[in-house]
C-alpha cells in the first residue's frame, strides 16, 4: 500500500485539448478516493495518468516516496479495472486472473494459490475454465475485479467499473466494493460520473469540472459545505435550488448573493404561514417521500422550487401552499465566481 | 434473384468451360464442342507434368510467393503495430508514403530493378523475384495489418501493461493472438497477389527453370499451333490453390479487402 | 521565478519528454526494417528511374555509354505516335472498363445487399474471378474468342447474331471486345464488394424514415443510397482507375497489344521499350510519365481517405 500524490498535474492532449489543469491531490495510504464530475471533465485522464497510460504534460506524481511521473505502467505496481473490463478474450478466467502475476514472474504454485483464493472471494470458482465470452455481465465484472485484487498492488484504479451493470446489480456490487475495500485496506482511486455512487463509496470525494479540481472532501462535508455553486448543484439529489438572495429579505448576509437551499431543507406549511407562498405545479410520489415542483411569484411565472416532503398529508396540485426555509441549512454563493460565502453563526 | 443467378453463372462459366475443355482431346477443342461433353481425357494434364515439367513453375511460385508472404507478414507486422498504436512524429507521413508506394505502377521501377539485379547477378534467381515482389507486397501487408490492429480495443493492451507487461510483451501475449485471424487474412491476400504477379516475373526471369506459373502459362508455345489443351490444364492448376484459399476464407478476405477502403 | 521553482519545473518536464522519446524510439525500431525495405526496393529504384530517364542508355549499344541528354527522352516521347497511341488506348480501356464495372458492380451490390439464402455462395462465386491470375483470366477469354469454332463464335452463330465466324483478334475494334469483357468479368466482383461494404454501413432505419416520408424505391435510392454511398463509389472509382491505367497482364495474354500496336497500353509499350528494344533511357522516361499520371490519381485518393485512416488512436 502507498499514498499517491499529484503535484500540479496537467494534461494537454496532442490535439491541443486541455483535459486537466494544475491538479494537486493527495490520496492517503489506504484511502478510497472518488473522482466525480460530469462526462468529459477529465476524470479518466487523471486516472490514466496515475496508471501511466498517459503522460502528464506538466507536474509531478508520486506513489509512495517514488517519483513515477515518467515510469511506464508496468513499473508502477498498480491495478486497474476498466469500464469495458478489458478481459483478454483469448484467455480463460483462470488465465485472465493469473496474467498479472505471470507478467511479474510469480511461480506457478503461487499463481494457482492466489487465483484460487480470489475466485473463492468473488464466487468465480465454477467458471474458472470459461472464456470471457461465456460469462454474464456480472461475472465479467467480477473477473475484472479479481484480476486487480490477485496482484495485491500498491494502488487500485477503477474507471466507472459499474456503469455496464443493470441498476440492481450496480447497487449490490457497490456494497460489495465497500466491503472489499474495508477488508483489503488498499489505496484506491475510483472514477464515476454518478454523484450517488461517489457519495456512498468515497472516503473522500474529489469533484472535477473542465479539468479543474473544485473540492476534495469527505462526502458529508461536500454535502453540507459545498465549496462553490457547481459542487452544490452536482452533489445531492434532487438538485439544490438556487434563488436570488433577496427573496428572504433581511436573512441574506450580503447584497446580491445567490441563495442555495436543498429540497430536503424546505417544508410545506399552510399558505401564508411560511417564508414564501408558491403554486404546486407537479407532484411526484417517490414512495417514502414526495417531490414537489413549485412555482414562485404571483403570476406563477417565477423560479421553480423543488421540495421534498413527507407523503402525508397528501398535497394537491394547482393549489397555493406556504414554504418554510430551514434557516440553519442555507447556502450562500458569490453571484459571479460562485464561491461559497461562509456565514458566521 | 434471377439476375443474381445469371450473374453467378456468367461469373462461373469461363471456369466451367476451361475445366471441360482441359479434359477434351485437342482435336475436338474447336469443333462445336457440346456443353456437357461425355468423353473426357487426362491427356493434357499428363503432357503438362510429364513433358512440360509444369511442377517446376509451381515449385517456383510456391517458393517465391511463400517467402515474400512470410517476410512481409513478419517485418510488416511490427511496422503496422507501431503505425496503429504508437505515437511518434512523422507517422502520418509514413502511412501516406507506404500507401503511395503500394499504389504506384510496377512498370515505373522495372528499369532500375532490372539493371540492379543484372549487376548483382540476380536475374533468373529466387531472390531476384522476391526482392521486387516486396515493392507491392510490403505496403499491402502493412496497410491491411494497420487496419486489423486498429480494430482491436486499445484497452486490452493497456490492461496488459498495467498488469505488468512491457509494450512488446503485451504485443506478443495479447495483440498477436487476437490479431491471428487478421494476420491469416493478410497472409492469404499477400500470397494471392504474389502468386498472381506477372510483370516482374516476366521481366526478371530468363528460362523455364525460374519462371513462375503465370509466366510459364503465358509463354506456352506449341510447335505448330497454340497448345490450348495444355494451357487450359495449366490454367486450372494455376487457379486451384488461390481458388481454394479464397473459398475457404472468403468472409475474412472480403473483410480485409473492404476494410480501410470504405471506413477507416 | 526563484531558483527552486525553476528546478522543480525542469525536474517535472524532463522525464516526461523522456517517456515520449522512449515510445518514439520503440516505434522507429519497429518500423525501420519495413520502411528500410520499402526505401531500398521501391523508393530508391524510383529515383533511379528518374535519373535513367534523362540519360541515353541503350543496352544494345553499350559503346555509347550513358551520357546525360536532359529532356531529350521526354521530347522524343512527345513526338512519338506510338506513345500517344498507347496513352489513348490506356485511357480508352480505363474509361470503358471502369465505367462498366461501376454500373454493373453497383447493381450487383444492391442485389446482394438484400438478405437472401445462398449469399455466401454468390460471394464465393464472384470472388473467384478476382482471385485468379490476370494472365490466366486473359488466356481463358482468348480461348473462348479463339478460332472459328470457339465457344463465342459458335454461340453467336447459333443465336443468329453472326452470319459467319468472326476472327476477333484481327481488327482493333473487335480485339477490344474480349479485353474489356475479360476485365469487367474479373474486377466487377471487387467493385461490387467495395460497394456492398458501403451499403452495409448505411443505417437501415434511414430507409424506414425515407419510406415514412413517402419515398418510393427510386426515391430511396436517389436520396438515401447514392449520397451515402458516394465515398465508397469514389474509392472504387479511384482504385479501379489506378489499376486500369497500369493494365499489362490482361492485354499481354489476350492480344499482345495487337493487331499491330492497336491495343497496346502504355505499360506494355514501356515494357517493350525496356526489355524488347533494351532502350533503358527512353523506357525510363515512359515509366516516369506513367508514374506521374498514376501519382496524381493516388494523391486524390490519399487526400480523400488518408485523413480518416491516419486519425488519432482513440
Ligand atoms: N486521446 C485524446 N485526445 C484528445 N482529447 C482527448 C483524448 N482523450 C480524452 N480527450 C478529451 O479530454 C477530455 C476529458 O476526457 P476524459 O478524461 O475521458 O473525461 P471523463 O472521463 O471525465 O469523461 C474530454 O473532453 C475528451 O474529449
Ligand atoms: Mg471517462
Amino acid at each position: 500500500m502507498a499514498a499517491v500524490r499529484l503535484e500540479g498535474i496537467s494534461k494537454t492532449y496532442p490535439n491541443g485539448h486541455v483535459a486537466v489543469r494544475g491538479l494537486d491531490l493527495e490520496i492517503g495510504d489506504g484511502e478510497f478516493m472518488v473522482l466525480v464530475g460530469p462526462s468529459g471533465c477529465g476524470k479518466s485522464t487523471v486516472l490514466r495518468m496515475i496508471a501511466g497510460l498517459e503522460t502528464p504534460t506538466g507536474g509531478r506524481m508520486l506513489i509512495g516516496d517514488r517519483d513515477v511521473t515518467a515510469l511506464p505502467p508496468q513499473e508502477r505496481d498498480i491495478a486497474m479495472v476498466f469500464q469495458s473490463y478489458a478481459l483478454y478474450p483469448h484467455m480463460t478466467v483462470r488465465e485472465n486472473l493469473g496474467f498479472g502475476l505471470r507478467m511479474r514472474g510469480a511461480t506457478r504454485p503461487v499463481i494457482a494459490e492466489r487465483v484460487e483464493e480470489a475466485s473463492r472471494v468473488l464466487g468465480l470458482a465454477a467458471v474458472l475454465d470459461r472464456k470471457p465470452a461465456q460469462l454474464s455481465g456480472g461475472q465479467r465484472q467480477r473477473v475484472a475485479l479479481g484480476r486487480a485484487i490477485v496482484r495485491e498492488p500498491k494502488v487500485f484504479l477503477f474507471d466507472e467499473p459499474l456503469s455496464n451493470l443493470d441498476a440492481k446489480l450496480r447497487v449490490e456490487t457497490r456494497a460489495e466494493l465497500a466491503r472489499l475495500h474495508r477488508r483489503l485496506k488498499a489505496t484506491a482511486v475510483y472514477v464515476t460520473h454518478d454523484q450517488e455512487e461517489a457519495m456512498t463509496l468515497g472516503g473522500r470525494v474529489a469533484v472535477l469540472r473542465d479539468g479543474y479540481l473544485q473540492q476534495a472532501a469527505p462526502p458529508m462535508e461536500l454535502y453540507r459545505r459545498p465549496a462553490n455553486r457547481f459542487v452544490a448543484g452536482f452533489v445531492g439529489s434532487p438538485e439544490m435550488n438556487f434563488l436570488p438572495g433577496d427573496i428572504l429579505g433581511a436573512a441574506a448576509p450580503g447584497p446580491g448573493l445567490t441563495l442555495g437551499v436543498r429540497p430536503h431543507d424546505l417544508a410545506i406549511v399552510a399558505a401564508g404561514a411560511g417564508d414564501l407562498d408558491a403554486w404546486v405545479d407537479v407532484v411526484e410520489p417517490r414512495g417514502s417521500e414526495l417531490l414537489l415542483y413549485l412555482r414562485l411569484g404571483a403570476d406563477r411565472a417565477g423560479a421553480e422550487l423543488r421540495v421534498i416532503t413527507a407523503p402525508e398529508p397528501p398535497i394537491e396540485v394547482e393549489r397555493v401552499v406556504g414554504v418554510a426555509f430551514d434557516r440553519a441549512r442555507l447556502h450562500w454563493f458569490e453571484p459571479e465566481s460562485g464561491q461559497r460565502v461562509e456565514v458566521s453563526r | 434473384m434471377v439476375a443474381l443467378t445469371l450473374l453467378v453463372m456468367a461469373s462461373a462459366f469461363p471456369f466451367y468451360w476451361a475445366i471441360v475443355s482441359s479434359f477434351t482431346p485437342e482435336s475436338r477443342l474447336f469443333q462445336s464442342p457440346p456443353l456437357f461433353p461425355a468423353d473426357l481425357v487426362l491427356d493434357h494434364y499428363r503432357t503438362l507434368f510429364n513433358e512440360r515439367n509444369f511442377w517446376v513453375p509451381v515449385r517456383n511460385s510456391l517458393i517465391v510467393a511463400g517467402t515474400t508472404t512470410a517476410f512481409c507478414v513478419a517485418i510488416g507486422g511490427l511496422c503496422a503495430y507501431a503505425l496503429a498504436r504508437l505515437e511518434f512524429r512523422g507517422k502520418s507521413l509514413l502511412l501516406g508514403v507506404i500507401l503511395a508506394v503500394g499504389m504506384f505502377p510496377q512498370i515505373s521501377v522495372v528499369s532500375p530493378l532490372y539493371l540492379v539485379l543484372r549487376q548483382l547477378r540476380l536475374i533468373n534467381t529466387y531472390p531476384g523475384l522476391i526482392l521486387p515482389y516486396l515493392t507491392f507486397a510490403m505496403p499491402l501487408t502493412i496497410w491491411l495489418l494497420v487496419g486489423f490492429f486498429r480494430q482491436l480495443p486499445a484497452e486490452l493492451e493497456e490492461a496488459a501493461m498495467v498488469d505488468g507487461a512491457s509494450r512488446l510483451r503485451a504485443f506478443r501475449e495479447v495483440i498477436v493472438p487476437l490479431a491471428l485471424p487478421g494476420l491469416a487474412t493478410t497472409a492469404i491476400l499477400t500470397f494471392v497477389y504474389s502468386w498472381n504477379e506477372f510483370l516482374f516475373a516476366l521481366s526478371f526471369t530468363l528460362g523455364p527453370e525460374r519462371q513462375t506459373v503465370p509466366v510459364a502459362i503465358a509463354l506456352f508455345r506449341g510447335q505448330y499451333q497454340v497448345p490450348w489443351g495444355q494451357i487450359l490444364a495449366a490454367a486450372i492448376v494455376a487457379t486451384a490453390p488461390v481458388t481454394l484459399l479464397v473459398l475457404a476464407f472468403q468472409r475474412r478476405i472480403v473483410q480485409g479487402l473492404t476494410a480501410g477502403a470504405v471506413k477507416g | 521565478m526563484s531558483v527552486s521553482e525553476s528546478e522543480g519545473l525542469l525536474r517535472g518536464a524532463d522525464p516526461i519528454r523522456g517517456v515520449e522519446r522512449q515510445e518514439a524510439r520503440l516505434a522507429w525500431g519497429l518500423v525501420l526494417p519495413a520502411v528500410g525495405t520499402i526505401l531500398l526496393v521501391a523508393l530508391f529504384p524510383l529515383a533511379w528511374t528518374v535519373w535513367e530517364s534523362v540519360h541515353l542508355h541503350d543496352l544494345r549499344m553499350p559503346w555509347l555509354g550513358r551520357p546525360f541528354i536532359g529532356a531529350a527522352n521526354y521530347l522524343e516521347a512527345l513526338g512519338d505516335p506510338r506513345f500517344w497511341g498507347a496513352l489513348g488506348h490506356t485511357a480508352f480501356f480505363a474509361a470503358t472498363s471502369v465505367g462498366l464495372e461501376l454500373i454493373l458492380g453497383l447493381g450487383l451490390a444492391l442485389a446482394m445487399n438484400r438478405a437472401f439464402r445462398g449469399r455466401g455462395l454468390v460471394r464465393a462465386a464472384i470472388l473467384v474471378p478476382w482471385a485468379i491470375p490476370t494472365v490466366v483470366a486473359g488466356l481463358l477469354w482468348r480461348f473462348m474468342f479463339a478460332g472459328e469454332g470457339g465457344i463465342v463464335n459458335e454461340t453467336l452463330l447459333d443465336l443468329g447474331l453472326l452470319r459467319e465466324p468472326l476472327v476477333w483478334f484481327i481488327e482493333a475494334e473487335t480485339a477490344w471486345v474480349p479485353v474489356i469483357l475479360a476485365d469487367v468479368w474479373k474486377t466487377t466482383p471487387f467493385v461490387a464488394l467495395l460497394l456492398l461494404a458501403g451499403l452495409q454501413n448505411i443505417d437501415a432505419s434511414l430507409y424506414e424514415a425515407a419510406r415514412i416520408d413517402g419515398a418510393a424505391a427510386w426515391g430511396q435510392f436517389r436520396h438515401v443510397t447514392l449520397p451515402l454511398l458516394k465515398p465508397a463509389i469514389l474509392v472504387a472509382l479511384i482504385f479501379r482507375t489506378l489499376d486500369a491505367f497500369r493494365v499489362f497482364d490482361l492485354v499481354y495474354a489476350l492480344t499482345g497489344g495487337g493487331p499491330g500496336t492497336s491495343t497496346e497500353p502504355i505499360a506494355l509499350y514501356t515494357f517493350n521499350a525496356l526489355l524488347q528494344n533494351l532502350r533503358f533511357g527512353y523506357g525510363s522516361a515512359l515509366s516516369v510519365i506513367v508514374f506521374a499520371i498514376t501519382f496524381g490519381l493516388a494523391l486524390i485518393y490519399i487526400r480523400l481517405l488518408g485523413a480518416e485512416l491516419t486519425g488519432s488512436k482513440r
